[in-house]
């Protein structure tokens, strides 16, 4: 029996790759809980403008008026201790535009999770947020000198508030839902890019969010503007150690496309198993814009998001691809939002999950089609795997189309890998575990290929990881 | 010591007896036939050797080169050198026939070395060119949407590749016509060796007139009944399992 103890070990190594933290001292921290002086608080460690103040302030109204929607979501809600958490907590330091002058522990941090190698590599630029605030922040000459902008929340207000302020909470309000009110009360780091028109950014940028501080919520911000014509790709990572407490994770992400426009926003999360992750993302299409979302869920104890597409202008596309894996105890209640404002707009949407022992799947989805428009086109397509019996899986598909002009497509499939498949697999020699991911990274397959390849490589190692950790 | 020994196995499923008290020896290099009426247990004895869980072993062993193969897990079994070619084999969608071959290579390397792609595409399409396969079925999703020939000729495909030390072949020759039963027939005797041997489970004699086995089995009610050279099954052929009743040796 030795052995087997011997091979736990190993897998617990490697599942726990990001599983680290460092004692960091925090310059600013604003504390437990949450009232109107941590507001105060992190708008004077930021010298924020009287607006920003005053729309901080609202929203934390908002966000104490709005209940939990435990009425439709999980009610693993009401665990959330808002009083517990700590809502700032930065070193005090501008971001670097060099590695080598970034903290050692926020540099080691990084360096672990691979970084700086993969900016070197494949990206045009890369923001490293760690807990509240970027450490390091740069983007390549050749990007910069085209005149895209790409920095972090706070310096996007500070610099460029003419076209940060046009934008910012006009995809999504303060009271689209509970947390982007809490996000909005106390937003903190999180990506500002503007792209000129006609730029069309060759490589992607990057954003990696870390959060290392034990009881700590994260709530980046992000906003995109990409001007007419121009193209970006923009991929987000995020990762967390396991903590025994709660952490929280709640962002808000808002795109705007010009006329025509490409945006397309991959994110591949891996939280560990303590996070709520709380997080809304919505773009909005301008006529002959498309708006991309790529999103691959991997860990988290509760995941609640639906990236949506608000297709303004005629001719506007609107597309969710994604991928979610719950594994035990985890939660992934996700989906998509398409709203059809304008003729001739079309939408895709194509859903993956994989719930594994006692995870639990969810599928959202909303289409809405007015009236008064014609020539919409949606087509939404949701699949879940079940890998034993005591997994779980729901689909909830709102598709309100009103008038006779359009076209909608509506598939689902649910499907299990059967013990006969594993045992074939086994019988030539794959374990359990390889067994498991061969059938999962095969159920996702045709989705993985939409990826940048250095991203499709990472997720297909994630879920390796993730089901020899299933199996143990 | 070099050979798969089965030695008075019995096993169950749901409680009900299907191996009773089975022996067999197929050493290296030799070719065994195990040839029986429907419901003799010829499925359940490929099973349990290959470990399905489905079956309880309730006495006896199976030795691979001496190796109690009982005590190990499905996948050790088929590393430490034991390979089924299934009578059904299971699809597994959106998995290419050349990932799971490499990834069913790379499980029996050392942790830390990584197969030569290069040499392994060269290796692969060598072997489905011997046996009339379509390269495109390199990228296909394993078994999925085969035909019954198709699939007994990746088993083949996948055997070759995989170079076990004892193959049982579960009526490999079932679903397929006379031409696809020649190229496979020619595929396992391409794999023919000293180092190497076959337990080939069929109903019909058919397999057996290109597979030439040294022995020939008779399974019968969970055991083996009678034993013989390759004549035996010709025997079969001609007078038909009722003649083993006649004889006495199954009970009527």
């Amino acid at each position: 029996m030795e052995t087997e103890t011997a091979t736990d070990k190993s897998i617990e190594i490697d599942r726990e790759e990001s599983n680290f933290h460092y004692d960091v001292d925090y310059k600013h921290d604003a504390g437990r809980g949450l009232d109107e002086g941590t507001i105060d608080y992190i708008s004077n460690v930021k010298n924020e403008d009287d607006w920003v103040r005053e729309f901080r302030q609202k929203a934390l109204k908002v966000f104490n008026e709005k209940e939990m929607p435990t009425h439709w979501a999980s009610e693993d809600l009401d665990t959330i201790n808002f009083d517990e958490i700590r809502y700032y907590l930065s070193a005090g330091e501008a971001p670097k535009r060099s590695w080598d002058d970034v903290p050692d522990e926020m540099k080691e941090t990084f360096e672990r999770l691979g970084i700086p190698e993969k900016e070197r590599k494949f990206l045009a630029g890369v923001e490293a947020q760690f807990d509240s605030e970027a450490a390091y922040s740069n983007v390549k000459d050749a990007v910069s000198e085209q005149g895209v902008i790409f920095v972090n929340s706070s310096e996007g207000l500070a610099e460029h508030a003419d076209i940060f302020r046009k934008w910012f909470g006009k995809v999504i309000p303060t009271g689209d839902n509970k947390f982007s009110a809490l996000n909005s009360a106390v937003f903190s780091g999180g990506s500002f890019i503007y792209v000129p028109p006609g730029v069309k950014v060759k490589h992607p940028l990057q954003a990696y969010f870390r959060i290392n501080a034990e009881q700590f919520g994260q709530f980046e911000r992000t906003l995109i503007i990409v001007d007419e014509g121009a193209e970006l790709t923009y991929m987000e990572g995020c990762t967390a150690p396991k903590f025994e407490t709660s952490t929280l994770h709640s962002a808000v992400v808002e795109l705007v496309a010009m006329k025509d426009a490409k945006i397309q926003y991959i994110t591949v999360q891996n939280w560990s198993a303590n996070v709520f992750n709380l997080v809304t993302k919505r773009g909005l299409a301008h006529e002959g814009a498309e708006v991309r979302w790529i999103d691959c869920n991997i860990g988290s104890r509760l995941t609640m998001k639906y990236p949506g597409v608000v297709m303004k202008g005629e001719g506007a596309r609107g597309e969710v691809i994604s991928i979610a894996l719950a594994n035990d105890g985890q939660h992934q209640d996700t989906g998509a939002k398409m709203i059809h404002a304008a003729n001739n707009t079309s939408s895709n949407v194509v859903s993956k999950s994989i719930s594994v022992g006692e995870g639990r799947s969810t599928y959202r989805g909303h289409v809405h089609i007015p009236k008064h428009l014609k020539g919409c086109k949606n087509n939404t397509e949701c699949d879940a795997l079940l890998i034993n019996s005591k997994s779980r899986t729901d689909t909830y598909p709102a598709i309100t189309v009103r008038g006779n002009q359009h076209a909608t497509q509506h598939e689902a499939s649910v499907s299990q890998v059967s013990e006969e498949q594993i045992f074939y697999m086994k019988q030539r020699g794959l374990s359990e575990a390889e067994a498991m991911s061969l059938s999962v990274n095969g159920f996702v397959n045709d989705l993985v290929r939409e990826f940048p390849m250095e991203y499709s490589v990472e997720l297909k190692r994630l879920i390796d990881l993730e089901m020899e950790g299933s199996v143990g | 010591m070099s050979s798969l020994e089965i030695i008075n196995l019995s096993a169950s499923i749901n409680g009900t007896e299907i191996l009773k008290g089975l022996s067999l020896k197929v050493p290296k290099g030799e070719v065994h036939a195990i040839m029986g009426p429907n419901g003799s247990g010829k499925s359940t004895l490929a099973k349990v050797m290959a470990g399905h869980e489905d079956y309880i072993v309730t006495d006896g062993d199976v030795l691979l080169d001496g190796k109690s193969l009982l005590e190990m897990d499905i996948d050790e079994r088929s590393r430490e050198g034991l390979f089924l070619a299934f009578q059904y084999p299971a699809e597994i969608p959106g998995v290419s026939n050349a990932n799971f071959l490499r990834a069913a290579r790379q499980a029996r390397l050392p942790e830390g070395e990584e197969i030569d792609a290069v040499a392994f595409y060269k290796e692969i399409y060598s072997k489905m060119d011997q046996l009339g396969m379509d390269r495109k079925f390199t990228g296909r999703s394993v078994n999925e949407g085969f035909s019954g020939g198709e699939k007994k000729r990746n088993e083949v495909l996948q055997m070759m590749m995989l170079e076990p030390s004892y193959a049982v072949l579960d009526e490999t020759d079932s679903g397929l016509d006379i031409d696809a039963l020649k190229i496979v027939a020619e595929g396992v005797n391409a794999m023919r060796s000293p180092d190497r041997g076959f337990l080939v489970i069929t109903h019909y004699q058919r397999l057996l007139d290109y597979i030439v086995p040294d022995h020939v089995h008779v399974l019968s009610d969970g055991q083996i009944i009678k034993s013989g050279s390759k004549d035996l099954a010709l025997e079969l052929e001609e007078k038909g399992y009722d003649w083993l009743k006649e004889e006495g040796l199954i009970k009527a």
